[in-house]
């Protein structure tokens, strides 16, 4: 990391700073955190990628059960590998940061959540939500019945033009009432 | 509009081609005949027309001729032919005039279809590159279809091919493309570049606009959802225009001070980033906290953010009463052992530096800065003229205020961040959608918070289940009346044991300390810290009864440790009150004594020598007042120690010797330790809560008798601020039921509001009705303490200002105010509720609204559908209907030349009667414009005209364009 090439510009990091919710000294921990990551032959490449599971293997993301959702939704590769260039990751940072707004916060949780990409959470959607959120384990995954409740409990609240799906904004009519959301998506190095 | 264009033009070509092509009319029929060309009509119509003049010229030349009945036969055959040709050109026609409707019409569907393609795909490449420049996304789409509107067809098809041509560009190379558009713009704005005097205001309004628009932009940019790449582009762009423009837009003399507007702002943009990184550099503890965050998750973590919290608070006040209060007196003051108030008494000179002693702020740090009785009564100090009496008591209310303000301000701060979320309607969602933290980092936190969601949602749908079934109500309640039963009963119970302490102990003081053991001097503060730690246990048993939901079952507990917590200062005030009548009725003693001795040290130096005092007493012997207020002082810090100390060593013993024990015995120890009974120990979020707003009342209390508790507060939060999170990072583990922090966060806030106001009640008690101490304190010599404002007021201010102050302070005045203020917050009061019960109604009529919309979405589909049914069903009706008529088409043939007599001619008629039986037109493969009944007007009408003969006569005029769309409608 003390090496030349792998220190940020000026213009990048006024350009970073203006672009992401994040402080000038964040997007330089973010870059140290980054660089840390990758091997020696490629600090000197300001496109390479980390792959998602070495994304993953950090502390910050390590137990979050969705950390595979949130690196195939931040990466731009072409191969929906999910590695992250350090623009994607510092898209990420900025989403997950403090002073995201709660659109792009739901946004992004939206793009989380929908495991299919298809734009919407059915229920297949919201079962694998629930399975994540429950854990893998015997003792804490819910009973089908129990799941079968849940979804359709869920639907009857958030669908609100009644198609069996949530879509973007009724996800986010849903989300902007919630008093916790915004303090609870958060995630910093 | 586009269709029209279309159509006239199409027609126009085919009457040109009818006049170029009228020579081989022959030829022309048949194929018309074979193909059925639908351009026939007027082609068709004008043939015949010249056709039948041609015919009667010949028929007139040829008159006298013999074969004036075969050319009338042949004519006749021929016409009849035409009639026929004419009848299936005419359907024919109809039918690809329907067709070619509907072609033009899908085929405008089609291309508006490709114009929203296009539309769309414009709009994404520009947002990918977004590369329209001048206008803005939004405007950009509003002109373009303004422009399409307003142009038609074929600007439609240019603007269309240019936005191709676009494309092309773009798929090429989206570098090449920007380069491009910038290109665009530039030739755009050369213009006005090249002569900025030429400009119109109205270009310049909208380059202005333009400016901004991506000003705008740039702004925005951060909360935009697109990759970083996209709006690195975005943003260099929008810079480069706006750096390039902005200069053109001030015009003359004004260009300059545009530009230097411009920069301005640019660097003031550029100073409040950096003032933004500079202050969230400044924020301490911030790693630590986030550290604790992303092992705790934000519940724990919201503990440190509250202890930071107070930590501000606490700086604050002390730079107030460090500034403004001790600061001062120890520069400008008088010095240490000048007068007797700053003076160690004799009697205590030999003892005043032992240890013991200044721990117990006794001796020489009774005798400072630290305390009420060290400050004088001097109105005025230093060369500053400092108003020290006056400062000491602004700052004493000063404290108070601020402390309120703050508060109040964050409690409302957080009322309205959470105020929207109290409605019930999200339940699931919620805890669906968010019940995830995000900062969880640990994934022993991860483990417990996956139990505990699936505990919440076990929770939920057993609540819902349950909801509609309460069976088992009366028991419950039962029970909670009971536990609450109890639980006052041991309120009541320590209440009376902490006064029946008090009142032994001072029994015991009356006796004189030194004749009992320990356990007797200190059974008060004893009694107390037991209380403390076993009462809340208990509460916690009781609580199980009552069979609450977890939260609400923390709040019940918190709130009876509160009641608990508060019966013990109260206890403890009110034993101060004692104690401070009997340093009254002491000080009445004293003054008794001291003039006594007065006089005889009067007495005893006037007989010696008359002039001056010629035995100078140090300040030590003089005899003095007990001055309680001092006490109290002593009391407050004393027990702020005692407090921290606790707090300290049962983290000490309690965490960390817990955590060492279990760890290391566990290698030697019959079961798990770490799985089993003792295990660590969790970080108790709420009990800390209480203990540090606890710690704060005392602060409030205590600080105006001694300064100097704001300063040790601020050091003890900064010692188990760093201790704390030691202990928690090494000794804790994860709560097995994790809360969110949000929700109790107001909860805590009203517990320490409620905890300033009761501690705030007994220091404005002595303030107001308490005559201060005769020899020490800044007030001294008063009647009491809040004369300062008068005295000030009436030697500071000129004399019409305390006049009118006077004025203003007379019941007269001041009540009226107070039922102002009343009435003020009844109408505020009042007021927020209407609005909250607008906001529900508003509520409601938007969800009625939302439904309605649907419903009548729904309906409108409907509709649709049927009538497109409908229309199905009438065509095929009208199709069979024609086949079925076609056996009688025959004689409509010979009704309607019946009918048309005016054309023909009624000698025709046998003829064409004759000649129409013989070829029976194929009615069936022609369609259905040959109901089985009409009106002859119509028919003659259809004749006469030959546009409408296109519709049916079943239906009305209006339907046909429904009839043009159904069969598109149906294609898409």
């Amino acid at each position: 990391m003390g090496t030349t090439a792998s220190q940020l510009s000026k213009e990048s990091l006024s350009e970073y700073q203006e672009l992401t919710f994040l402080t000038k000294q964040e997007i330089l921990l973010a870059h140290k955190r980054f660089t840390e990551l990758l091997n020696k032959s490629e600090k000197g490449d300001p496109n390479v990628r980390i792959p998602m599971n070495k994304i993953n293997s950090l502390p910050e993301l390590k137990s979050n059960p969705f950390k595979d959702r949130i690196c195939c939704v931040f990466s731009t590769s072409e191969h929906k590998d999910g590695s992250l260039t350090f623009e994607d990751f510092l898209d990420l940072l900025s989403a997950f940061s403090d002073s995201a707004t709660l659109e792009i916060k739901s946004h992004y949780a939206f793009r989380i959540f929908d495991f299919d990409d298809d734009g919407t959470l059915d229920r297949s959607d919201l079962e694998k939500l629930v399975n994540c959120l429950t854990g893998e384990t015997e003792e804490t995954k819910l009973s089908p019945d129990e799941m079968r409740q849940l979804i359709s409990n869920i639907l009857e609240e958030s669908d609100i033009d009644k198609d069996g799906t949530v879509n973007l904004s009724e996800f986010q009519h849903v989300i902007s009432r919630s008093p916790d959301f915004v303090s609870s998506f958060k995630i910093v190095l | 509009m586009p269709r029209d264009s279309l159509i006239i033009s199409e027609n126009d070509i085919d009457t040109g081609l009818d006049f170029a092509g009228e020579k081989d009319e022959d030829l022309f029929l048949q194929e018309e005949h074979k193909s059925k060309r639908h351009r026939i009509k007027r082609r068709d119509d004008d043939r015949q027309k010249r056709k039948r003049g041609n015919e009667r010229r010949k028929a007139g030349t040829r008159a006298g001729d013999g074969e004036e009945v075969l050319w009338g036969v042949a004519e006749k055959r021929e016409r009849s032919k035409r009639k026929r040709q004419k009848n299936k050109q005419e359907t024919s026609r109809r039918e690809k005039n329907e067709e070619e409707e509907v072609q033009v019409t899908s085929g405008k569907a089609a291309k508006a279809r490709k114009n929203i393609k296009n539309e769309k795909t414009r709009r994404m490449e520009k947002k990918e590159v977004e590369e329209n420049i001048e206008k803005g996304k939004k405007k950009y789409g509003s002109a373009k279809i303004g422009e399409v509107k307003e142009d038609g067809g074929k600007q439609l098809e240019k603007a269309q091919e240019v936005k191709k041509k676009k494309h092309k560009k773009v798929e090429t190379s989206s570098e090449l493309e920007t380069s491009e558009e910038d290109d665009d713009e530039e030739e755009d704005t050369e213009k006005d570049e090249v002569r900025p005097e030429c400009l119109s205001p109205e270009e310049l309004e909208k380059l202005k606009e333009a400016v901004d628009e991506r000003k705008k932009l740039i702004q925005g940019l951060r909360g935009k959802p697109w990759s970083m790449k996209k709006k690195l582009v975005t943003l260099r762009e929008s810079q480069e225009f706006v750096e390039k423009y902005e200069g053109a837009l001030g015009k003359g003399k004004g260009r300059k001070l545009y530009a230097y507007k411009v920069m301005m702002t640019k660097k003031w943009m550029k100073f409040q980033r950096d003032f933004e990184n500079f202050k969230t550099a400044c924020i301490p503890w911030e790693m630590k906290i986030k550290e604790i965050e992303s092992h705790f998750g934000s519940s724990v973590a919201s503990y440190f953010i509250f202890l930071r919290w107070m930590y501000g608070i606490n700086m604050i006040l002390f730079c107030l009463t460090f500034g403004l209060v001790m600061v001062p007196e120890a520069l400008m003051g008088r010095p240490y052992g000048s007068i007797p108030r700053k003076t160690v008494p004799r009697a205590e000179e030999a003892s005043a530096m032992d240890f013991a002693v200044l721990w117990d702020f006794g001796g020489y740090a009774q005798y400072s800065v630290l305390f009420y009785g060290f400050y004088n009564n001097q109105r005025t100090i230093g060369w500053l003229k400092f108003r020290m009496p006056l400062s000491y008591f602004l700052v004493g209310v000063g404290t108070v205020a601020y402390s309120y303000m703050v508060v109040i301000r964050t409690m409302a701060r957080n009322a309205n961040e959470s105020g929207v979320g109290d409605d019930n309607s999200f339940n699931f969602s919620w805890k669906m959608f968010t019940s995830w933290d995000y900062l969880i980092g640990n994934a022993e936190t991860a483990d417990n918070k996956f139990a505990s969601i699936t505990t919440s949602f076990k929770e939920a749908i057993l609540e819902e289940q349950e909801s509609h079934k309460d069976d088992n109500i009366h028991l419950t309640r039962f029970l909670r009346v009971l536990a609450n039963f109890l639980v006052l009963c041991c309120l009541a119970g320590s209440g009376y044991l902490i006064y029946f302490v008090v009142r032994r102990s001072q029994k015991f003081a009356l006796d004189g300390l030194e004749n009992h053991t320990w356990w007797e001097r200190n059974e008060v503060n004893m009694v107390m810290s037991l209380l403390g730690m076993f009462c809340p246990m208990l509460f916690d048993v009781i609580s199980t009864l009552e069979n609450y939901h977890p939260r609400v079952a923390l709040q019940w507990q918190l709130g009876r440790i509160f009641a608990l917590f508060l019966g013990n200062l109260y206890t403890f005030i009110i034993a101060l009150m004692d104690e401070i009548n009997l340093k009254r009725k002491e000080e009445n003693t004293v003054k008794f004594n001291i003039t006594m001795w007065e006089a005889s040290l009067y007495n005893g130096t006037v007989s010696e020598n008359s002039t001056a005092p010629p035995i100078t007493i140090q300040p030590a012997d003089v005899p003095r007042g007990p001055c309680w207020e001092t006490m109290v002082g002593q009391e407050f810090v004393r027990l702020i120690i005692s407090d921290t100390m606790t707090t300290y060593i049962t983290l000490l013993i309690g965490d960390f010797l817990r955590a060492v024990l279990v760890r290391f015995l566990n290698y030697c120890w019959c079961w798990d330790l770490e799985a089993g009974f003792p295990s660590y120990s969790e970080f108790d979020v709420s009990g800390n809560v209480l203990g540090l707003i606890f710690n704060q009342g005392m602060i409030w209390m205590g600080s105006f008798y001694a300064p100097c508790l704001p300063a040790l507060n601020v050091i003890r939060l900064h010692v188990s601020m760093y201790l704390q999170c030691w202990a928690v990072m090494c000794c804790n583990v994860p709560q097995e039921r994790v809360f969110k922090a949000s929700g109790s966060n107001n909860f805590y806030m009203a517990m320490l509001l409620v905890i300033l106001f009761l501690s705030t009640l007994p220091a404005i008690y002595t303030i107001v009705s308490i005559p201060p101490s005769f020899d020490c304190g800044p007030f001294s010599g008063k009647n009491r303490m809040f004369d300062v404002i008068h005295e000030t007021l009436e030697s500071d201010f000129p004399a019409w200002f305390s006049k009118v102050f006077s004025y203003a302070s007379n019941p007269g005045l001041v009540l009226p105010f107070i039922l102002l203020m009343v009435l003020a917050i009844y109408y505020l009061q009042s007021t927020s509720k209407s609005y909250r019960e607008a906001n529900v109604e508003l509520k409601k009529k938007l969800q009625m609204q939302n439904e309605e919309n649907k419903k009548k979405n729904k309906q409108a589909a409907l509709k649709a559908q049927m009538d497109l049914e409908a229309r199905q069903t009438a065509q095929a009706a009208e199709q069979q209907r024609n086949n079925n008529a076609s056996l009688q088409d025959q004689e409509e043939i010979v009704d309607s030349s019946y009918f048309g007599p005016d054309i023909h001619g009624s000698s025709q008629r046998p003829y064409q009667e004759k000649h129409g039986r013989i070829p029976p037109p194929p009615v069936g493969s022609q369609g259905h414009q040959m109901p089985a009944t009409r009106d002859p007007g119509s028919r003659t009408n259809n004749h006469g005209n030959h546009r409408p003969s296109g519709y049916l006569p079943g239906f009305t005029q209006q339907s046909e364009p429904r009839l043009s769309r159904v069969p598109s409608l149906q294609r898409n």
